[in-house]
């Protein structure tokens, strides 16, 4: 006899956190934004002249290509960040590990994010 | 949570065989799942050769001719025998549904019957659905208001308004649906699932009830609503042809518009 809890007791638990609506809708709006941003990288980069690296550096340098490629590095991050919450908070029931797990994920993400869109601002202002 | 290790005692073993009587002539066999947690032992498959000829045609039928016939240590609830209480509800076939609504011609080969997925097991098919029905309890599923009620009549709604219930005021709580989600499986700790969530939205659809707001600040948290990603099992196995799947996503759209 572990548990002498009411059903009811258990299922109320901490009540609830009153939040879930903000990564439910910024999930979707991040998704919506990357189709744009998704189409229009597939499609620039398959009407690129060429791929050498200097043609690479000169196209992302445009002014409006390295605002797109940050927006797309963001967004991208972002949503990943959200999504691999979401399955975390799935897969792992342990308050703990699950804790440790998304800050690692969230920092991760931050950090590729960063990398990313400092990269694209290097090429920009150095070309 | 995911379990990937399983106890030792989830390792099904081969049961007994119970043959058909003699002179049956047109016989099916019946596989069965059976645990009986107090014994110690593991569960088992027992198999049934049931004689068609003298049996009715659903499973419910067919499992009330063994235990009647030839085993009667088999254990299952049941009690309408058509498709309005949901005591009957396992897994059928590979999918959870009412056996008293589920027809013995519907299933190719071997019928194979299991308790619903992921319950406790109080013995063969029945599963504790204390949980379950405390999750059912935790929405408070009756109507809320302030306003008083007019002294001389009931409460009243325009058809239109009460068009909007149809869909979700049919349950029946025969826990098909939750014990067929993933999410389910492995948050019900938190996780209302599909069947609570659809008594909860029955009565945020409802005109005559007050509590909107309350209710779902009470839904609003990433475990006990958002862990439904749409995998829409719920819908797929309803026996009733319910869709808890879209009264969740109408709950989510309500929680987003009231945000601005």
């Amino acid at each position: 006899m572990s548990n002498l809890r009411t059903p009811l007791s258990q299922v109320k638990g901490h009540g609830s956190a009153k939040d879930g609506t903000s990564h439910f809708w910024v999930q979707r709006l991040t998704a919506i934004a990357m189709v744009p941003l998704v189409l229009w990288l597939c499609f620039s980069v398959a009407s690129l002249p060429g791929m050498t690296q200097v043609e690479i550096r000169s196209w992302v340098s445009q002014p409006f290509t390295a605002v797109l490629l940050i927006l797309l590095i963001a967004t991208g991050f972002y949503h990943a960040k959200l999504g691999l919450q979401m399955v975390i908070e799935d897969y792992i029931g342990n308050h703990g590990p699950r804790t440790a797990v998304i800050i690692g994920v969230t920092m991760l993400c931050v950090f590729m994010a960063v990398l990313g869109v400092f990269s694209v601002m290097r090429i920009a202002f150095t070309a | 949570m995911a379990e990937f290790r399983l106890p030792a005692n989830s390792i099904v073993g081969k049961g007994k065989h119970y043959p058909a009587p003699e002179g049956a002539t047109n016989t099916r066999t019946v596989k069965i799942y059976r645990y009986d947690p107090d014994s110690g032992k593991n569960p088992r498959i027992d198999s049934y050769d049931i004689d068609m000829d003298s049996c009715g045609p659903m499973v419910l039928d067919a499992i009330i001719k063994i235990k009647n016939e030839m085993d009667a240590t088999l254990t299952f609830r049941r009690s309408c025998r058509e498709g309005i209480c949901g005591s009957c509800a396992m897994n059928i076939d590979g999918s959870n549904t009412l056996a008293c609504t589920m027809a013995l011609a519907d299933i190719d080969g071997d019928i194979t019957i299991y308790p619903l997925p992921h319950q406790a097991i109080i013995k063969d098919l029945v599963s504790d659905l204390t949980h379950f029905y405390a999750q059912y309890a935790s929405v408070e599923p009756w109507l809320k208001s302030d306003s008083p009620a007019p002294p001389d009549r009931e409460r009243l709604q325009t058809p239109e308004d009460r068009e909007k219930l149809d869909g979700a005021y049919e349950c029946i709580l025969c826990a098909c649906c939750s014990t067929s989600c993933p999410s389910y499986w492995w948050n019900s700790d938190r996780y209302l699932g599909p069947a609570a969530l659809l008594a909860s939205y029955r009565w945020l659809a409802d005109t005559r009830d007050d509590a909107t707001g309350e209710r779902l600040d009470d839904l609003e948290d990433p475990f006990k609503l958002y862990r439904c990603h749409t995998i829409m099992n719920c819908a797929q196995v309803c026996p009733k042809g319910l869709n808890p799947a879209k009264a969740i996503a109408e709950t989510k759209k309500m929680l987003v518009e009231r945000r601005g």
